[in-house]
Formats: structure tokens, C-alpha cells, sequence
């Protein structure tokens, strides 16, 4: 994969002694690990061991569950994004994130979809709307397919281009980091490999970190791969040497099909 | 010995009539005697509202009864619902508008804001409050709310008017106490805890997914409830109008308790007036000619034309407001 | 562009609004409650529950007037009302979930849905076209299948969605050890959906018991208890809701007062099968 060995070193994202809990119990215990700018991060593992709660972390939509509760530190270019000063909706507006399951909002179009974002923040101006609601679905693969009909709901789109278009919704509003959750885990094989492409033409604009529970998805989108199991991160690593040579014997024993 | 034993088991177990194609016929056609009497019920309330006011509908005619503007049961026995149609309307509209903002603000308070333990109790007390009956309220209206109201809004109001706005005066009516405006707060104060309990259902409704998506995008709290929460309900929330609508058309007791009764148009604001089914319960018992009791049936059928159609827009505002997209295909 | 500061003030707006909203109507909403029954608390005597009322008169001379025969008569009404519309109610539910290829289910369900959305007072027309010009006399019995008539749609829809609620795996596992279909649904999925069927029941209950507009012209009311026990049946028979009624809007200051307490009785009543209601459903979770 193209790493520009410039951006190679630089950090973007980073936690230290990341733990959530839900209640009393942790559902992701003291997580160190760094991401790097404009590169694809996974987080792979079998379902329970906290990958998707530790991605929830990165921007803080746990704050809206009920009973969970975050210690540790994240910090976004040096930023800690769990001090007390630091407003959750700023944070949600850098880090974006797109869902398991495709969110359109459905009783609004598919204009009104993408430009969602812009127009929380009070964006009035038609013609930079448009401009923005052009460039985000060009960047997810949808513009060809929906520029006729960018009036009719945002729900009449396949399973696919709904996805698509939670992705371009998300990159409508410029955020510096991408959080993907198993998005393509509802997917039929097409759209997941459509998917799949976007994923490697985006990491040159922003940082990506995908949740997947597919190893091959995992091996084939990122740069960078971390295993994580019962709520621990047990290694983390290139891609390449996590599926080939992984330090950690379980992960070698997940990565080989011997449980999970 | 044990070869009969066998013998006679295997005849035990091949099934008796009743546990084969016989028992699953007479209970099927059991069930379906059941549900079509439940479907004949209706049509029958229809048909024989229809049958039993058949006398003033030919006599004063289909439109001509609806439009009729007389309702005289003492002299000329010439009767028209009019004058129950605009009651009825007028009061019921009037408490929806009242009524919506009110109930939908505390049914996102309750699902959306309130801690898990207040929602609870408001939740309850809403469905506690749906749960009084109608007589009740009314004896409140009679014996505290009307005394009051009179007193402290209605009189000095008037009063007011008649020194300072003569034009208004007769506008406003005689300010007894009893009369349409205390009839329609009546009416708003009883479909609050319904439309509320409607629209408290459908925000439970919404998917977890579309709070999150809204809130990754960087919404606010009220943002999310905004642009994920209410769209999503919208259809259940109007559905929900429209019930309690209908509950307001069909409300009797309460209205007929505190309405005052006035048979003749014009009705004014604080004076009194009528609705289709108070003019029932209020001269049912004392109709002694054919012809009155004949239009009382047809002021019946009239209701439940009325009463239908807010039912079926109801029904159609659901289907057509159903978010089926949005999910993955 | 809109400040963040901005949006957060327009948060705190809103639900400063809706904060105050709620309490503005919740509160004196609960204080119609509080009303009838301190009013109806101070109302209440033995006499009540022992006495019947009589003429206008007793009461004015001060002899001990009561409300028995409402009582009486208000369970009366409330059994037969609750024995007409619980086969019919469950018979159209089962018909809704355990037939649902039916022909004749869209139409059951839009019919069942109009009846339930129907004024009460012509569900009281209805029972007096069907029962009482028939029998020629109002009568407890007309007053049971009018409130019959209000109970069994409730019924009805609850019956079809606690059904619903038992997977169709467990209906597939009945037959496939070879009981037959009425059998499987009679002892298999009935019980499995018992508590929401008792919920169903008790909402249906609340709902009609308090009801009063059917009952003006199907069981009347009356002044007494009836002569003959048959009286109950085919005879005008005083219910709570309607007597309150009577009583709110006569002249007579004594009756107002036990209006009072007829109204708190008849909360009660409501707010006990409303409150098992809610813990046969707290209990399930």
C-alpha cells in the first residue's frame, strides 16, 4: 500500500490508558495505541472484546449511554478529548463515524442528507451547499449514481448507496478522522467490495479506523491492524506483519482460524 | 402379554377424530364465529344508526338534516344537527390545537430528557390521568373549574369588554361559566395524557441508530431530537393527533356536564353550546315523539360518519407516514 | 455560521421550554386527582355502602341514604359486560395471530379498529336498538353488552399483539409432535401469552368501567335495589358512572356530596385494575 513515508511517523490519534466501563464492568480495559495520520487502522477480534466499544470511545458517544464511563485519555493531535473544557459536539465534528447498519435519515432527501451536518451548524449559502453535497458524494462513489435524484429520500437507496451515503454525509462536514464501524457487515458482497475501494482512495484525505469482524476485509483495507480480545488490546501492529508474523500467539491462533 | 401391551399403544396413539382434521375444524370455525360477530358489530352500529334514524333523514333529507340549523323539540318538531355539527368541531379542534404542543413537549421530556426513574413516573401518572373517566372530570368541571373559571376569567374579562370594547361583548357571550370555552379546556385537559402517551411510544420507536448518527455528526442534544427524533415520529405523532381528535369528537359526559346545552347557533365563545353526542345523552331519555328520537339516532349516524372518517385519516397518516427505508436492504 | 455557544443557548431554551411545559401541565393535571379524592374522602360513610339512595326527599329529611344498589349494580353490569366481551375479544385476537391468512383478518382488523375508535355513547345507541327496543325495558343486561361493546375491541388487539409476541417456533414445535393446531394454541400459546391477555382484560375493564354515556339509555339507573333478584338483569340498574352523573347535575346539595364520593369510588376502582395492570407487566420484565 502507498505510505508516503512522510506522514509514516506522524501520530494523529492516541490513547493512553483507555478503559470503558459499563456500569461496574470494563468493557475495554487500559488501551494504548497510537493512529496514524492518513493511514487505515483496524481493530480486529472475535465479537465481544471490546473493539467497537473502544471505537465508540474515540468520539465519545458513550457520553449518550446510559451507566458507561470512559477513563484514560484520548488525545487528538495533543488534545485530550475527555477534559472536562472540551465540548463533545466539537469532537463529534473532527471525528466523524459511520454505523454498522446504514443511517440515512429518512424522511429527509438525499441532498438533505449530506449537507446534514452544514446545516446544524447554520449554512445557508445554496451554491456552497451544493458544491459540498457534490465534492461528498463524488468522494463516496455516488455521485454518478444519484445526481438525477438528489430530491427523492435519502430511504429509497439500496442497502449499499445508503451506506454510501452515511459515509458521504460524514465526510460532508470535513472531519480530520473517520471512525467505521464493521461498515460493510450488512452488506451484500458488492457493495462491500464498492466499499472496500472507497476506503483505499479516502485514506489519502483523512485518517481511517475501521471495525471489522472480517479478517480478510481487515488485511486487504488497512495499513495498520490491531487484535483485540476480552476487552484487552493484546497487539498491534503493520498489517502486514500482524497476518503474517504476529508476535502474540493468540493472535496467530484468531488470525488462523482457531477460535473466534 | 407384552406383544398385546404393544398392540394396544400404538392404537392409543393413532389420533381420535377431535385431535385431527375434526378438532382443528370446529375450533377453527369457533374463531371465525367469534370474529365475524366482532366484524358484524360494526357494520351493525352503522346500519342500525343508520335504520333507526331513517324517519328524520327522509323527512328532512340526507344534506338537508345535516344542514338543518333548527333543532325543535318542543313546537315544530323540525330538527337539524347544524347547530351539534359546529359544536362538536369547534370544541374538539380547538382542544387538539390546545392540546398538541403541550403533550408532544412532555412526551420528548419523558422519553428524551427526563432520567430513566422520572419518566418512569411521569409515564405513569400520564396513563393514570388518560385512565379518569369522563364523569369525573365533569363533577370537578361543575363543582370547582366552572366556579372558578367564572370567577376569576370569564366575569373580569367581560366585564372589561363591556366598558372597553363593546364590539367584543357579544363575541364573548353570556359568561356563566358553562359554555363552549370551558367545555373545549375540558376536552384539551382530557386528550393531553392520550396524545402523550402516543407520542411517547413513537420516540421510543426510533432506532438507537438514528440518535447516534445524528449526534456523530456534531448535533446537540435538542439537534439530535430535531433532525433524527421527530422526523422519525412524525407519523406516529400526527396518528396520534388524530386519535385523540377522535376521542374529543366522541368525549359525552364531561361536555354534556359543562357545555351548558344550547340548541341554536349562534354559539359564543364563553356561552353555551352543543355537541353531537352531549344533545344525545342530554334528551335521549326524554325524547317521547318518534321524530325526536328518530334525529337523535340520525345525529348518531352523522357521529359516526364523523367519527370514521377522523379514524380511517388516522389509519392512512400511519401507513403513509410508515418510515419503511432507512434500513439496510 | 452559528456559533456553538449559540446552539448550546438554544439548547438550554428548548429544554428550559419543555422542563416548564411539563411541570405547567402535569401538575394541576395531577391536582384533579388530588381534588376528587380529598373531596370524595370527606363524602364517604358506612351509609354509602349499606343504604340505598331513594327519592330526592330522604335524603332532605336526613334519613341515611346510600349507594348500595349502585354498587351492586355497578358489578353487576361490569361481570356481564366482562363475560360477553372476553370470548368475543379473545376469539377475534386469536383470530387476528393464529389465522393470519384469513380473508376475512384486513377487514376484521380495520372494523375492530373503527369500533375501538367509535364514541362510546353509540355503542350505548347500539344496545339500545339490539336490547333494549327489543326487550322492550332498559335493563342490566342491555347495560353489560353496551359496555361489552366497548371492552372487547381493546380486548381484541391486546389478545393479537400478546400472541404475536410467542415466536412462531414454539407454534411449530406443538405441531411437530403431533398435537393438533386448537390444541397447541389452547395449552401452549394462550399460557405463554397469559400476562399480556390479563393486561388486556384490565386495560379493557378500565376503560368501560368508567364509561357512563352507554349506560344512560341501556341500564338506566335507579333510585333502588331491585325487588327480585331477576330485577338485576331485566330491570333498570343503577351503575357508578352514570349515578354520579345523576347526581352532579341535581339540584340537591346532599347529592352533590355523595357525587363526591361515588367519584372517588369509582377512581379507585379504576386506579386498582390500572395499578395490577401495570404490576402484572412489571412483574414479566
Amino acid at each position: 500500500m502507498n505510505n508516503e513515508p512522510s506522514n509514516e511517523n506522524k501520530i494523529r490519534l492516541e490513547t493512553i490508558d483507555l478503559s470503558v466501563f459499563y456500569g461496574q464492568n470494563p468493557g475495554v480495559k487500559n488501551v494504548s495505541l497510537q493512529i496514524f495520520d492518513k493511514q487505515v487502522t483496524a481493530f480486529i477480534g472475535p465479537s465481544g472484546c471490546g473493539k467497537t466499544t473502544f471505537l465508540r470511545a474515540l468520539n465519545r458517544m458513550h457520553d449518550l449511554t446510559r451507566g458507561a464511563r470512559v477513563t484514560g485519555k484520548a488525545l487528538i493531535d495533543g488534545t485530550d478529548i475527555y477534559d472536562p473544557k472540551i465540548d463533545p459536539v466539537t469532537i463529534r465534528r473532527k471525528i466523524g463515524m459511520v454505523f454498522q447498519k446504514p443511517t440515512p435519515f429518512p424522511t429527509m432527501s438525499i441532498y438533505d442528507n449530506v449537507v446534514a451536518g452544514l446545516k446544524l451548524v447554520g449554512i445557508k449559502n445554496k451554491s456552497l451547499l451544493d458544491e459540498v453535497c457534490e465534492r461528498s458524494l463524488r468522494q463516496s462513489a455516488l455521485w454518478e449514481e444519484v445526481k438525477d435524484r438528489l430530491k427523492t429520500p435519502g430511504g429509497s437507496l439500496s442497502g449499499g448507496q445508503q451506506q454510501r451515503l452515511s459515509i458521504a454525509r460524514a465526510l460532508a462536514v470535513e472531519p480530520e478522522v473517520l471512525l467505521m464501524d464493521e461498515p460493510t457487515s450488512s452488506l451484500d458482497p458488492q457493495s462491500t467490495n464498492r466499499i472496500e475501494e472507497l476506503i483505499g482512495e479516502l485514506k489519502h484525505q483523512v485518517t481511517i479506523i475501521i471495525v471489522t469482524h472480517n479478517m480478510q476485509q481487515a488485511s486487504r483495507v488497512s495499513d495498520n491492524t490491531a487484535f483485540f480480545y476480552i476487552g484487552n488490546l493484546i497487539e498491534f501492529n503493520k498489517t502486514t506483519k500482524i497476518f503474517t508474523n504476529p508476535d502474540q500467539k493468540r493472535t496467530e491462533e484468531y488470525i488462523t482460524g482457531q477460535f473466534g | 402379554m407384552t406383544g398385546n401391551n404393544l398392540t394396544n399403544k400404538k392404537i392409543s396413539l393413532s389420533p381420535s377424530a377431535l385431535y385431527g382434521w375434526l378438532g382443528d375444524r370446529i375450533f377453527a370455525y369457533g374463531i371465525f364465529i367469534l370474529g365475524f360477530i366482532v366484524i358484524f358489530t360494526t357494520i351493525a352500529m352503522a346500519v342500525s344508526l343508520y335504520f333507526s334514524g331513517t324517519e328524520a333523514i327522509s323527512k328532512f333529507g340526507f344534506f338537508g338534516f345535516m344542514t338543518g340549523r333548527v333543532w325543535d323539540a318542543a313546537i315544530s318538531m323540525e330538527f337539524g344537527t347544524w347547530p351539534f355539527i359546529v359544536g362538536t368541531l369547534v370544541t374538539s379542534l380547538a382542544a387538539l390545537a390546545l392540546s398538541f404542543l403541550p403533550a408532544v413537549a412532555i412526551a420528548i421530556f419523558t422519553a428524551e430528557y427526563a432520567p430513566k426513574w422520572l419518566g418512569y413516573i411521569i409515564e405513569n401518572l400520564v396513563n393514570l390521568i388518560a385512565a379518569v373517566p369522563s364523569v369525573v372530570i365533569g363533577i370537578w368541571g361543575i363543582f370547582i373549574f366552572t366556579p372558578w373559571v367564572r370567577d376569576s376569567v370569564y366575569m373580569p374579562v367581560y366585564l372589561w369588554s363591556l366598558e372597553n370594547a363593546p364590539t367584543l361583548t357579544p363575541i364573548l357571550g353570556n359568561p356563566a361559566g358553562y359554555g363552549m370555552l370551558t367545555a373545549t379546556i375540558i376536552l384539551t385537559i382530557m386528550i393531553i395524557p392520550f396524545t402523550t402517551a402516543l407520542a411517547c411510544d413513537s420516540f421510543r420507536m426510533v432506532p438507537k441508530e438514528q440518535r447516534e448518527a445524528a449526534s456523530a455528526l456534531g448535533a446537540t442534544k435538542w439537534e439530535v431530537i430535531r433532525m433524527a427524533v421527530i422526523p422519525y415520529s412524525r407519523g406516529g405523532i400526527l396518528a396520534g393527533a388524530m386519535l385523540s381528535l377522535g376521542r374529543a369528537i366522541g368525549e359525552t359526559m364531561a361536555v354534556a356536564m359543562l357545555i351548558g346545552n344550547k340548541n341554536t347557533l349562534p354559539f359564543t365563545i364563553f356561552g353555551p353550546g352543543s355537541t353531537m353526542a352531549s344533545v344525545i345523552v342530554n334528551e335521549f331519555r326524554e325524547a317521547v315523539e318518534n321524530i325526536h328520537l328518530a334525529s337523535l339516532m340520525a345525529v348518531g349516524f352523522y357521529l359516526f360518519l364523523i367519527s370514521l372518517v377522523v379514524n380511517l385519516v388516522a389509519a392512512w397518516i400511519q401507513r403513509k407516514y410508515a418510515i419503511t427505508g432507512g434500513r439496510a436492504v | 455560521m452559528i456559533s456553538l455557544r449559540r446552539r448550546y443557548i438554544r439548547d438550554n431554551i428548548m429544554l428550559s421550554l419543555i422542563i416548564l411545559n411539563t411541570i405547567v401541565i402535569l401538575i394541576p393535571l395531577f391536582i384533579i386527582i388530588v381534588y376528587v379524592i380529598a373531596k370524595g374522602f370527606d363524602a364517604l360513610s358506612i351509609d354509602l355502602f349499606t343504604k340505598e339512595l331513594g327519592s330526592p326527599t330522604r335524603a332532605m329529611m336526613g334519613e341515611p341514604t346510600g349507594l348500595v344498589h349502585t354498587m351492586l349494580g355497578t358489578i353487576v353490569v361490569d361481570l356481564i359486560a366482562v363475560l360477553i366481551a372476553i370470548p368475543f375479544g379473545v376469539g377475534a385476537g386469536v383470530m387476528l395471530s393464529e389465522y393470519p391468512d384469513h380473508w376475512a383478518n384486513p377487514v376484521l382488523r380495520v372494523l375492530n379498529d373503527t369500533l375501538n375508535g367509535m364514541p362510546a355513547v353509540l355503542k350505548g345507541l347500539l344496545a339500545f336498538t339490539l336490547v333494549v327496543k327489543p326487550m322492550g325495558t332498559f335493563s342490566g343486561l342491555s347495560g353489560g353488552v353496551a359496555l361489552a361493546f366497548v371492552m372487547f375491541p381493546i380486548i381484541a388487539r391486546a389478545t393479537e399483539s400478546a400472541l404475536m409476541n410467542i415466536p412462531w417456533s414454539i407454534r411449530e414445535a406443538g405441531l411437530a409432535i403431533g398435537l393438533p393446531r386448537w390444541r397447541v394454541i389452547l395449552s401452549t400459546i394462550i399460557p405463554a401469552a397469559k400476562v399480556g391477555l390479563v393486561t388486556g382484560f384490565l386495560i379493557a375493564f378500565a376503560r368501560a368501567a368508567g364509561e357512563a354515556a352507554p349506560l344512560v339509555f341501556t341500564s338506566f339507573g335507579n333510585n333502588y335495589l331491585p325487588i327480585k333478584w331477576t330485577g338485576w338483569f331485566t330491570g333498570p340498574v343503577d351503575t357508578l358512572p352514570q349515578r354520579l352523573y345523576n347526581l352532579a347535575i341535581s339540584p340537591y346539595e346532599h347529592w352533590h356530596d355523595m357525587g363526591w364520593a361515588a367519584a372517588i369510588v369509582l377512581l379507585a376502582v379504576i386506579i386498582a385494575s390500572f395499578i395490577i395492570a401495570r404490576f402484572v407487566i412489571r412483574d414479566k420484565k
